[in-house]
Order: structure tokens, then C-alpha cells, then sequence
């Protein structure tokens, strides 16, 4: 029994490995929906937007709006820049993956063989589950151990007789 | 014991497997070595003013065999490394159709001015005022050189110092295709 509970254990820690692997796939916030009027002025907000979706290109898993690297500021600069320009917060992603490749984005796109990235932890997480459950539930219908047989009144009675003669 | 336990007992060392192999393949692929998009490309067009106040753009090379070398004074050994390769291949093959430029990543403007003294550089090198050119080349660490072919695309990028054999064998490769 303890082997199928560790065997549980060892499925919800597979799941969890993969997104480990994939440095920081938990990306940060979703693109909010593009200000598509703002051609001139640019929120801050939008440029810290975009740029927590870029891995700092000289960092180990920092995205642009969270590394105060001298490379991260410049890209944060780009970001700003084409965003003044009209362009929208997806176009400058795309740009930056047209140079760099989806490497420079912090959340795989869920697409093709990256969907195992996606797909894997919540599997794992629910072959766990079922796994638990099966065995909670073997476990609540195990019957309980039966009584001793009852015992035949000869040596009932021969075990009492032998207690009363031993009692001084 | 049942046949159901006896699976089980196999069942648990072999889930370490794909553990195993999934960490041998992470553990074994260079993270530092990621393949440009751009090769095969045409190569973004720029426009930079050099340290000697010429300007410099990719448009007017049209035609002919161009290196794109991103360095930094600051890029010690690497960049140290490959300098005197690079201007040696300049000296080569300038008159043969090859045209040299260097870009400056993220560097202070005496130091680099320094490097270039310390080397001798006599091909045009630039600085990138806000790293403009070099993202759009898609570069993440110096040095990085771009090989461009006569008709202006990207044909190869080397992460890391060039050596003389790489330079000779991409240039010559690059030289004998017509434009």
C-alpha cells in the first residue's frame, strides 16, 4: 500500500519537474488589451507590461522589467520607443521574436512540442489525484479484521476453572 | 506477493527513467547556445556614426561580403581573444571584396577608443547609442559576428571569439558566391 502512495507522490513530483526545467515558465502577466489609440504617449505601464514578458538577454531567468541590467534598461528603451511609434504591445513582442526566436519570450507559446510544458504539470497533478483517491478508497473499504472465531464452551470453561484454581 | 504488487515493485524504479533522461538531455545541451532566427535572413539595414565621425550604413555595402562584429572593451578574454584574428582577415581579403565593421556594445567611449588604439583596428567601428543595432541583430552577449552575404542576407552567426580558420573558411565561402 505505502507503494502505491509513493508512487502517487513520485507522479504529482513529475509533474512538477517539467515547469522547474523551463526556468520560470510561470510567466508573468498577460498582455492587457492594447491602448490603440495611445500613439504618442506611452504608459508605464505598458512598457513594464511587455517587458515582463521578455527574458533579459544578459540575465539568467530575469525578465526586461525585472533586471536593473544596463542591457535590460536599452530593451526597455526599444520597448518604449515602438510603442510611441503606434505599434501595438504584441507587434513589439513579435519583434523581438523575430530577432531573438521564442527564446526571448518567458512563457513558451503553447504551441507544437511547448504544449508538454503546459500539459505535463496539470497531468501529473491528476494522476496524483486519481491515484490518492484510489487509494483512500481501498483503504475505507477494507473490511475490518474479524473477531476471533468464538471460542468453544469446553475451553471456556477449562480456562476459567484453571484462573479460579490459581486465585489463592 | 500478487502479480499486482510485483508490477508495482518495477514500476516505481522505472519512473525515475524519464527523470533521468529529461535531466541528461537538459544537463547536456549548452543553455548559452541558442540559434538565431535571423540566419538566412536579410539583415537589418543601420545606419551608425563611427569613432572617426564617418557614417556607416549596411545599405551602401550592398554587394559585397560583409563581417559584423559586436564587441566590447569591457568583453575580457573573448573579445581580447579574437581581436588581432579580425583585423588580420580585414588586411586579407579587403581588396578582395570583404567589408569589416564593428559594432560597440554597451561601452564607454574612451575605453573603447582604447581597445581600438591597443589592436589597431583599421576597419570602421561604431558605437550603438542605446543598443539599437544590436538587438535588432538579435545579440546577447559580445563577442558575436554576423557573416552577410553579397545579396545582404545573414548567412552565418558565431556566439563566442572567431579564430582565423573560421574567418578564412566562412569569407572564402562567402567571396567565391556571386552577387
Amino acid at each position: 500500500m505505502s507503494r502505491l502512495l509513493a508512487l502517487a507522490a513520485l507522479a504529482v513530483l513529475l509533474g512538477a519537474v517539467p515547469p522547474a526545467l523551463a526556468a520560470g515558465s510561470a510567466g508573468g502577466s498577460r498582455a492587457a488589451a492594447a491602448p490603440a489609440a495611445a500613439k504618442t504617449p506611452v504608459s508605464e505601464d505598458t512598457v513594464h507590461d511587455v517587458a515582463a514578458q521578455l527574458r533579459c538577454v544578459v540575465c539568467q531567468s530575469l525578465s526586461v522589467a525585472d533586471s536593473p541590467s544596463e542591457t535590460a534598461h536599452e530593451m526597455k528603451g526599444i520597448i518604449r520607443e515602438r510603442l510611441a511609434a503606434g505599434e501595438s504591445p504584441e507587434q513589439v513582442r513579435a519583434y523581438f521574436v523575430e530577432k531573438y526566436g521564442n527564446w526571448i519570450l518567458l512563457s513558451p507559446p503553447r504551441q507544437g512540442f511547448n504544449l508538454l510544458v503546459w500539459v505535463v504539470p496539470f497531468a501529473g497533478l491528476g494522476l496524483g489525484l486519481v491515484l490518492v483517491l484510489l487509494v483512500v478508497r481501498r483503504w475505507s473499504r477494507r473490511p475490518v479484521p474479524a473477531l476471533a472465531p468464538p471460542m468453544d464452551p469446553a475451553m471456556r470453561a477449562r480456562i476459567r476453572r484453571e484462573m479460579v484454581e490459581r486465585e489463592p | 506477493m500478487s502479480r499486482r504488487s510485483r508490477i508495482l515493485r518495477w514500476a516505481i524504479p522505472l519512473a525515475v527513467v524519464p527523470v533521468l533522461v529529461l535531466l541528461g538531455y537538459g544537463f547536456r545541451t549548452d543553455p548559452r547556445e541558442i540559434p538565431s532566427p535571423l540566419v538566412g535572413k536579410p539583415a537589418s539595414p543601420f545606419t551608425l556614426t563611427a569613432f572617426d565621425g564617418t557614417p556607416l550604413s549596411l545599405e551602401a555595402l550592398r554587394g559585397q561580403v560583409v563581417i559584423v562584429n559586436f564587441w566590447a572593451s569591457w568583453c575580457y578574454p573573448a573579445c581580447y581573444e579574437e581581436a588581432p584574428s579580425l583585423e588580420r582577415a580585414w588586411q586579407t581579403y579587403k581588396d578582395r571584396g570583404l567589408v569589416m565593421v564593428g559594432v560597440n556594445y554597451q561601452d564607454k567611449d574612451e575605453p573603447a577608443r582604447r581597445f581600438l588604439a591597443q589592436f589597431g583596428h583599421t576597419f570602421p567601428n561604431a558605437p550603438d547609442p542605446g543598443s539599437r543595432v544590436s538587438v535588432d541583430y538579435g545579440v546577447y552577449g559580445v563577442p558575436e559576428t554576423y557573416f552577410i552575404d553579397r545579396k545582404g542576407r545573414v548567412r552565418f552567426k558565431r556566439v563566442g571569439p572567431v579564430s582565423d580558420e573560421m574567418l578564412k573558411e566562412q569569407i572564402e565561402r562567402l567571396l567565391a558566391e556571386a552577387a
